[in-house]
């Protein structure tokens, strides 16, 4: 139990840079997973085709295998970078977005298809159908799965400690082995500040849900 | 529909052989070299101790690293080389264990007392730096070799030549282990984290990272392998790290008598075979036997 008041100062290091991979890695998740969302409803044959090749290869292999992508591959093809953080935002942006993009086209889906065809019809162009009408009501329906796919990227960002980053995780293993009689409660500590972003996150996801969701 | 899947799948099978590429830079073996000891034959010891209870089970397991060229790496036959390995083996046939008999685990550097104390390994053999923090989780018997810390930099590199020369700036080491608390605490870089030495190999190819830090004897082997890429910023070494055999806290019947052991190796050349073999291969004046720290 003292190596959790000992250790705050790392901890709270480490609590910070996974709030930032966290934060940072959601906001461009849900930006591009969206715009993915939207490439995949869209007309042009192309958008929708690199959309789903995109959503069907990175949802369907493992995180680890995205982070050894964005942290060893692209620095062999001169994408180099000095913070190891932008390789761990690269990857879990990368990843997440797919899984966003697959919400979101489910919350397109249950907008009934009459309202599209109505806009279409008064003269809207594809991307005012889209921006005003569907996606509106298609975001609050999946906010839910949302916040489930946001709650797993503040879980994922563990693999960075893997990969060059010195994140909660990664503090957790340096302190483990620093501590070897308190192995167990370095890692309930770990458990600890990831349940503080974690809790917090489903709760104000739960306010934000009644506020604005919409049930079908 | 269909022309699309074969488009899904060419991009899934490049994707995989750039994999398969890069992966296979990172492998590699390591040759070979036993000291191939025979065993003794119905060896005795006091009832109770590790040792008989060793001897009369007929099977022994060191943890070694997996991932150390010259002391410690597993190859693709999987059968672990190095010196590191001999020493194991040399151990084990005192035991009347012969090396087939001999379990190897990997133990990394955040992992080592731990497997000790849970008893998932009898020996650890791992370019195990004996330190105090440690004393008082295992014991050591050795040191058995006495390293030092050095830096290894891009064969290019010309601006570190001393470990002054990285403060601010990015080192890659293995969480929790000696050398990066030195390097960070001492020598004032930022410590780029990675979970074992190979992995910091990628970094540095990439300048991501000015330099890796940890003992001169583990960067040799790096060094050895891939001579055009990488070289050590200096011979000179910036600390001591002695390496002991660490065993279970307060077995001192077997800490001393592993300690007989070694000084034995040293008197019938075992010792010295056993590093010509292996780590001779790149530091090519075997080393004397440390004094040992009977403590």
């Amino acid at each position: 139990m003292d190596v959790i008041i000992e250790s705050l100062p790392q901890y709270w290091d480490g609590f910070l840079r996974t709030l930032f991979l966290a934060v940072v890695s959601g906001i461009i998740a849900l930006v591009v997973g969206t715009l993915l969302a939207a490439a995949r409803v869209s007309p042009v044959t192309a958008l929708r085709g690199f959309s789903m090749a995109y959503v069907e290869v990175v949802r369907n292999t493992p995180l680890t295998i995205a982070f050894f992508f964005a942290a060893v591959v692209l620095p062999r093809l001169g994408v180099t970078f000095q913070q190891f953080e932008i390789a761990a935002i690269i990857a879990l942006s990368a990843y997440t977005s797919a899984f966003i993009a697959e919400a979101v086209r489910s919350g397109v889906n249950s907008v009934p298809v009459g309202q599209a065809e109505a806009a279409r019809s008064i003269g809207m162009k594809f991307s005012q159908v889209l921006s005003l009408i569907i996606l509106p009501q298609a975001l609050r329906t999946v906010i839910p799965p949302m916040i489930n796919i946001l709650i797993a990227l503040v879980k994922n960002s563990s693999v960075a400690g893997a990969f060059y980053v010195l994140e909660l995780f990664g503090y957790g293993k340096q302190l483990a082995n620093e501590h070897g009689d308190a192995v167990m409660w370095v890692l309930v500590g770990v458990a600890f500040f990831y349940l503080l972003i974690t809790v917090p996150l489903g709760y104000v996801a739960h306010q934000v849900e009644r506020k604005v969701a919409i049930a079908r | 529909m269909k022309a699309f899947l074969t488009r899904r799948k060419s991009l899934l099978v490049a994707a995989s052989a750039a994999l398969a590429l890069t992966l296979s830079a990172c492998g590699g073996g390591g040759t070979g070299g036993g000291t191939n000891p025979t065993p003794v034959e119905k060896p005795s010891f006091a009832a109770g101790s590790t040792m008989e209870k060793l001897a009369s089970a007929g099977k022994i397991t060191i943890g070694t690293k997996f991932d150390q060229p010259l002391f410690g790496q597993k190859g693709l036959d999987g059968k672990p080389v190095g010196f590191d390995v001999e020493i194991g083996k040399l151990i084990a046939a005192k035991l009347g264990i012969p090396a087939d008999k001999i379990e190897w685990v990997e133990t990394v550097s955040a992992n080592r007392e731990q497997f000790i104390k849970q008893g998932k390994v009898d020996l650890i053999v791992a370019t195990y730096t004996i330190n105090d923090k440690r004393k008082k989780e295992v014991s050591f018997a050795g040191p058995y070799y006495e390293a030092g810390q050095a830096l290894m930099v891009n064969k290019d590199n010309t601006t570190i030549t001393k470990p002054e020369d990285v403060k601010g700036k990015n080192v890659c080491s293995v969480t929790g282990s000696t050398p990066a608390a030195t390097i960070v605490e001492k020598y004032g870089a930022v410590l780029v984290p990675a979970a074992t030495y190979s992995a910091c190999l990628e970094p540095l190819r990439n300048k991501q990272v000015e330099a890796v830090t940890t003992d001169n004897a583990i960067l040799a082997g790096f060094v050895n392998k891939e001579p055009d890429a990488f070289k050590l910023a200096s011979e000179e070494t910036f600390t001591k790290e002695p390496y002991g055999i660490g065993l279970k806290l307060d077995d001192t019947e077997f800490r001393n008598w592993i300690n007989d052991q070694l000084e034995s190796f040293a008197k019938d050349g075992s010792y010295k075979k056993a590093w010509e073999g292996t780590a001779g291969a790149v530091i090519k004046t075997a080393p004397e036997l440390p004094a040992i720290d009977r403590y």
